[in-house]
């Protein structure tokens, strides 16, 4: 069984082999324009990682308490005694188990879907160009093999993030798939109509996650300062024994002894010696307890970047603008989970930490609750989950801030399948509605808007008809997220519920407020789509997507169902796979009035979406009903005009402040005062006595001088090479003579 | 220099031969240095290396070793071989040129 | 008087070159009957072989565990050293018959006699690296040369291939003519030709350490020509330039490598006792190696000339390492660095003249930088490999080449306590490394910012070769230290 373990470096080879077979051999791969080479190689190798994932997960079955599988030496410096050691080591344990199955699984399927996606994206984007032949075969090559490299570029970023045994190494995950995303979000950067809001968004998303990657960067530096380490468990041994013992009694201690015993040395490591902490003698047991906090909130700035809560959650409704699977994998399913998984990681330390974790849930509570009520007033289908997204990532937030690590791991992970399977049904249901606008527009029912979203959920209505698959499974996907038994989002945020409402009064009632709102967007959603009578031409013609596309919709849908089987109440299989990693999780038992509340508001959210959507449902060019509350709707509908906020406190005084800077104080005083009246007049004077003699004869001279002098002697040198091979043997017998008369002269004399 | 390698019974002192041996070396450079022929510079080269084989023949019957004179034989050998690489190359060039005058090779310089 | 036996003979550690030359010589053989224009098999079987060699390496790096061992009665010494340049050779070896498979039958020249003669010098390099006698250093060295001498003029009747060829046999031929010369003195100076004996006796001072000087010095002279050191270098611009260019890239890293072997070797391991004399002598020619091949580099217009000089300027940096060896408590350190240095430079330039090979047009023509210009439009990737390798052969951040300048020039600098001249050779190599930007970088704007229209031939084996070169330059450029730990437990000994 041990030896399994040792494949665990394939997880990430896989997807990075699938790199480098795009970047040299991607445009090859695809001999014509309907062919899926590309795609078929990158999902194998996806699925090659996955099945390496599942490969794990069997060896941990026999060594539950996780092992560490070293790779290669990265960083090791010597200073005197001291050594800084931070290998590139794999950590397997039962919690990256978790995430390297959610990440490597759910990624599979995305990118088997993209497959057939990004065929009909690409063919959309040619026909907007208007390029034929060649060019458009060209164009598509190059756009499909580069997507797929950049998605299993992805893959491979985000199996770094979560198999790191230390921060440092996560943090090389971490800002590799922000690059992917920046990346992937801006795909269409050259869209002809969209391309500037796409590479905007991109560069949003890039630019407020480098606030939270700011946060992040601190954070392991103060942890390196603290504890003079960044490996995973040799933080938390250390910080256990620093909370008892003073600093200096626990400069020996490492997780690394423990963890060698138990793996009877198969692939455990002697103990590591580590630098110093810088902070030796700072810190006692008092101001330790400030110090982690101090860490442990700046952890928390780094999660709110790449999970998106507030303060930072602006840019994950603009990341929308990249393709769907992209939103489906990375801004749903895996990448925004990360912070999430690190907190959990980091249980140790926030549980040294009371008011991290306070502020961690009440900001996810927060979060919860905000996005939820801006879902309800969008149109566009995926801006909707995007909002929804950051909500139910608030959820997870809030149960990891409050210890309920596995009711947040759980709900991770039945999130990913639900939201993944929500938003390539949206993908399907776009596709749809491109082909029956073409359609429509080909058979000259003309009529239609000329500025046609296939994205706004007001040009839909009664799909039911034309997608039948996509229906069912979008409706499957909703209940699930709308947390309605059996499914499996109930079981998970139910969990989480409990929790809530056991440690902390407020957090539960910002999230029960907010599981409404869940339900109530998602029934307007369905209602609003898929039911009533098409409201347009394009609606009307849209046509099911292809078995290469509903294919992994089935699976995940059949994934949303049966989620909760992962740790249902009684069982708590997760609960017991994941306390061999997560020292502080707890579990609460069932508790039935909690259930029972969270699917009454439910129900109730369910049925009144359903007398404003669904009893009635909205004709063309009819205001939505809920424009009746007037402000409140408008209020919403500007996401709580949250932008125009950064807008007015951060962008426009930082702009005024560049300004004020550049052309008052640099220009006008500087530049055109100082400048010009005092130094310049000054200058002139002396310039004019200097500048003639001195600069141009001795500066000038001498930088011109060396670059002649080089060349020049270039030019000569190269004249000794005059091709004659008596003139080469005279210069070997000269180098003899010289060699000789040196030593001659030297050492025999 | 050699008189403590020398031994009654040898009737010419070691560093005679190698005093041939250096003049002989030398004036085998000197033949590359001059001549024109390529087949005369390589018989010069055979002549450095022949100096080269005396004087190791010369410092094996001094020390009384074999190791020296089994390096004759070696670059003997080796001396061969090169010869058979050399004619051919002038063979070739000879074909394409109808000259073996090495001054005319000088297509390549700078 | 003993004689061998089965153990001192010891066929087990020198079993890599024993499959490289029993392989070649089956070879030789079965290409008789691979009718012409299928000669690829030839390569592919060769590769073949060379997988071969480099498995039986592994398996010996593997057991040996940095122990060295002695074979063929003391002939041969198999160390950390020898192992570590023998995967270069073999990895150069691999790559030189992935360039050419495409070149030879797009010039119309592809015969199988090329993949053997490729092969019997890699052989002749592989027991360079391992001798620890006189006479194998010789035999060694020949072995290594006469095939090279053919290979150059491989592409005859073509005028410069020819030209190449007798330029490079006539010149070589003279300085293995002091090579000799030089090992009989030393023979004459110490009464033996092992390298264990020459150090024993040179620690004595018997029987004429005098003898022995002027006979290191012509050995210096010798290798200063293998691996193109000034004044012995003057063969290297017209040969690399005449030379088939997969022959070229082969050359320039393989023969190099191979006279830096053998030379450190008897060097290092043999003659500390007069350390202090060629220290300063090898410092010294490395001084002028470095000015006069990157100076003239820039003078030149055709690419394959000035990688000939940039060869010409690597060698001096690799020299200074050389003669910070001189004392035996530097030499770990500065064999290191050489050693590391050479893989570096042994990635860097079959690559870089791997990009040439695709420029190159089927008349031999489109070697002139002009031929470059455009590259970076119609060729992005390609481009950006030329970049990459341009960057790393001037020591720019981010690749390999960065990396060993570092490792040679902290060698040095170590070892220039109290003694001035190298560093002073340090110092000469930095400022010839800013020098050697002006020609590297110059490569760089012609690719990108000058319009042409490049015609690149880019095949499937010449890509893998590409790709393979390119990775290893950034790898090691992001990731040095597991590959420079090995050069560091590749130690050189003396074994007898």
């Amino acid at each position: 069984m041990d030896s399994l373990f040792a494949l665990i470096p394939l997880i990430i080879v896989f997807p990075f082999s699938g790199v480098v077979i795009g970047v040299f051999f991607g445009r090859r791969l695809m001999p014509h324009k309907d062919s899926i080479g590309p795609g078929l190689v990158a999902s194998i190798l996806a699925g090659a990682s996955f099945v390496i994932a599942v490969l794990m997960f069997i060896a941990l079955q026999g060594h539950p308490e996780g092992v560490e599988v070293p790779l290669a030496t990265w960083m090791n410096i010597t200073a005197g005694d001291r050594v800084l050691d931070i290998p590139w080591t794999f950590k397997i344990d039962t919690l990256s188990s978790v995430m390297m199955l959610v990440v490597a699984g759910v990624g599979t399927l995305i990118h088997i879907y993209a497959i057939g996606y990004m065929q009909g994206d690409i063919d959309e984007q040619i026909a907007k160009r208007g390029f034929e032949g060649d060019e458009a075969f060209d164009f598509k090559r190059r756009r499909y093999s580069k997507f797929f490299t950049f998605f299993n570029l992805f893959l491979g970023s985000m199996l770094v993030l979560v198999t790191a045994n230390n921060y440092l190494m996560m943090f090389v995950g971490w800002e590799l798939v922000g690059l992917c995303s920046y990346l992937l979000i801006g795909f269409w950067f050259d869209d002809p109509v969209k391309g500037v809001y796409n590479s905007e968004s991109g560069k949003k998303a890039f630019i407020v996650n480098r606030i939270g990657d700011f946060g992040m960067l601190i954070a392991i530096m103060l942890i390196f300062w603290t504890f003079g380490t960044v490996q995973f468990d040799d933080v938390f041994a250390r910080a256990e024994c620093m909370q008892a013992e003073s600093q200096e009694a626990c400069l020996t201690v490492s997780a690394g002894e423990a963890v060698h015993e138990e793996a009877e040395g198969e692939h455990g490591e002697a103990a590591r010696p580590y630098l110093t902490p810088v902070a030796l003698g700072k810190i006692g047991t008092v101001t330790l307890g400030v110090v982690v906090t101090i860490i442990t909130l700046c952890l928390l700035l780094g999660a709110t970047g790449k999970s998106a809560q507030i303060p930072l959650f602006v840019w994950l409704p603009d990341a929308m603008a990249g393709p769907t699977p992209v939103s489906a994998l990375i801004h749903a399913a895996t990448m925004v989970t990360a912070g999430i998984y690190m907190i959990t990681r980091s249980n140790v330390l926030y549980a040294m930490a009371p008011i991290s974790g306070t502020a961690v849930a009440i900001v996810g509570a927060a979060t919860a609750l905000v996005a939820g009520t801006i879902a309800v007033a969008q149109f566009d289908i995926k801006r909707v989950l995007a909002y929804s997204t950051i909500s139910q990532l608030g959820f997870m937030i809030a149960a990891v801030g409050l210890g309920g690590y596995v009711a947040g791991i759980f709900h991770l992970a039945t999130h990913a399948f639900f939201k993944a399977l929500l938003f390539l049904s949206a993908g399907s249901v776009i596709h749809g509605m491109e082909h029956g606008h073409h359609h429509a527009a080909h058979h000259g029912h003309g009529g239609d808007d000329p500025d046609f979203d296939p994205q706004d959920m007001r040009y839909m209505g009664g799909l039911k008809d034309k997608m039948p698959i996509t229906t069912w499974v979008y409706i499957i996907g909703s209940l699930a997220l709308a947390g309605i038994p059996p499914l499996a989002g109930f079981w998970s945020k139910d969990e989480i519920l409990l929790d809530a409402s056991l440690n902390n009064q407020l957090v539960y009632v910002l999230l029960s407020i907010s599981a409404f709102f869940t339900a109530f967007y998602m029934g307007r959603q369905v209602f609003m789509v898929f039911f009533g009578r098409a409201r347009t031409e394009a609606a009307d013609h849209a046509v099911e997507s292809k078995p290469m596309m509903t294919t992994p919709l089935i699976i995940l849908a059949a994934l949303s169902v049966l989620g909760g089987l992962l740790n249902l109440p009684g069982l708590h299989s997760l609960a017991h796979w994941l306390e061999h990693s997560v020292a502080h999780a707890h579990t609460a038992e069932f508790n039935i009035s909690i259930a029972a509340i969270s699917t009454l508001l439910g129900l109730i959210a369910i049925g009144l979406s359903w007398l404003l959507y669904g009893r009635k449902p909205v004709e063309a060019g009819q205001a939505d009903p809920l424009r009746s509350t007037g402000p409140v709707f408008t209020f919403l509908n500007r996401k709580w005009y949250w932008d125009e906020l950064y807008d007015t406190v951060f962008i426009k005084p930082y702009v005024w402040l560049g300004e004020f800077l550049a052309v008052t104080i640099d220009w006008k005083f500087w530049h055109d005062f100082v400048h010009d009246r005092i130094i310049g007049d000054a200058f002139r004077g002396w310039g004019a006595i200097l500048s003639q003699p001195i600069d141009q004869g001795v500066v000038d001279g001498a930088v011109n001088g060396i670059a002649q002098l080089v060349d020049g002697s270039s030019q000569e040198l190269r004249k000794t090479q005059t091709g004659y091979v008596r003139n080469y043997a005279l210069a070997v017998a000269l180098g003899v003579v010289l060699v000789l008369g040196f030593l001659a002269f030297r050492f025999l004399m | 220099m050699f008189t403590e390698l020398q031994e009654a019974n040898f009737l010419v002192p070691t560093s005679y031969y190698v005093i041939l041996s250096a003049v002989l070396f030398t004036i085998g450079v000197a033949g590359v240095l001059i001549r024109r022929n390529a087949i005369l510079i390589f018989m010069s080269i055979e002549l450095m290396l022949n100096a080269a084989n005396l004087a190791f023949v010369a410092f094996a019957r001094a020390f009384q070793d074999l190791s020296g004179q089994v390096f004759v034989f070696f670059v003997m050998t080796v001396a061969a071989s090169e010869v058979a690489v050399g004619l051919a190359l002038i063979v070739a060039i000879f074909r394409s040129r109808k000259s073996i005058d090495i001054d005319e090779l000088h297509s390549m310089e700078g | 008087m003993n004689l061998p036996t089965l153990e001192s003979i010891n066929l087990l550690a020198v079993l890599p070159v024993l499959i490289v030359f029993g392989w070649t010589l089956v070879l030789l053989v079965i290409d008789l009957f691979i009718p012409s224009g299928r000669k690829y098999w030839t390569a592919w079987l060769g590769i073949l072989g060379l997988l071969g060699a480099a498995v039986a390496l592994a398996v010996r790096f593997i057991d040996a565990r940095g122990a060295a061992v002695t074979a063929f009665d003391g002939m041969l010494t198999v160390d950390g050293f020898s192992l570590f340049l023998q995967a270069i050779f073999i990895l150069t070896a691999v790559i030189g018959i992935l360039l050419a498979l495409d070149f030879l039958p797009r010039h119309k020249i592809e015969r199988g006699e090329y993949y053997i003669l490729l092969l019997f010098t890699t052989g002749g390099m592989m027991i360079m690296s391992m001798a620890a006698d006189l006479i194998v250093v010789f035999l060694a060295l020949e072995l290594l040369s006469i095939p090279l001498y053919i290979l150059t003029g491989f592409a005859r009747p073509r005028a410069d291939s020819e030209e190449a060829a007798m330029k490079y046999f006539l010149l070589g031929a003279f300085a293995s003519g002091f090579l000799v010369f030089g090992i009989a003195l030393t023979y004459g100076g110490t009464g033996t030709t092992s390298l264990v004996g020459v150090f024993n006796q040179l620690a004595e001072g018997e029987p004429s350490r005098d003898l022995a000087l002027v006979g290191m010095a012509l050995i210096l002279v010798g290798f200063g020509f293998k691996v193109a050191a000034v004044p012995f270098h003057m063969w290297t611009p017209d040969v690399y330039q005449g030379a088939p260019t997969p022959v070229t890239a082969f050359m320039s890293v393989g023969a190099k490598a191979g006279g830096f072997a053998a030379l450190m070797r008897i060097l290092i391991v043999a003659m500390p006792a007069v350390g202090e004399a060629w220290g300063m002598l090898v410092a010294i020619l490395a001084m002028l190696t470095m000015i006069l091949g990157n100076v003239v580099a820039i003078a030149q217009r055709n690419i394959k000339r000035m990688l000939a000089y940039s060869s010409i300027a690597h060698a001096g940096y690799i020299l200074v390492a050389v003669s910070a060896a001189q004392r035996p408590e530097d030499a770990p350190l500065a064999v290191s660095a050489a050693i590391f240095y050479l893989l570096t430079y042994a990635f860097t330039n079959l690559g870089a003249f791997g990009v040439v090979l695709a420029v190159e047009r089927e008349d031999g023509s489109g070697n002139l930088l002009e031929d470059f210009a455009g590259l970076g439009r119609s060729k992005p990737v390609l481009a950006a490999i030329m970049t990459l390798f341009m960057l790393s052969l001037t020591g720019m951040p981010v690749s390999a080449g960065l990396v060993g300048k570092f490792f040679v020039f902290q060698a040095a600098i170590n070892a220039s306590v109290g003694n001035p001249w190298i560093l002073a050779a340090a110092i000469v190599g930095i400022v010839t490394s800013v020098i050697s930007a002006f020609y590297y970088i110059r490569i760089i704007l012609i690719m990108y910012m000058q319009e042409g229209e490049p015609q690149v031939v880019l095949k499937p084996a010449l890509t893998v070769a590409l790709a393979l070169t390119a990775l290893a330059t950034l790898i090691l450029g992001i990731i040095p230290a597991p590959v420079f730990q090995l050069a560091k437990d590749a130690l050189l000994t003396l074994v007898g």
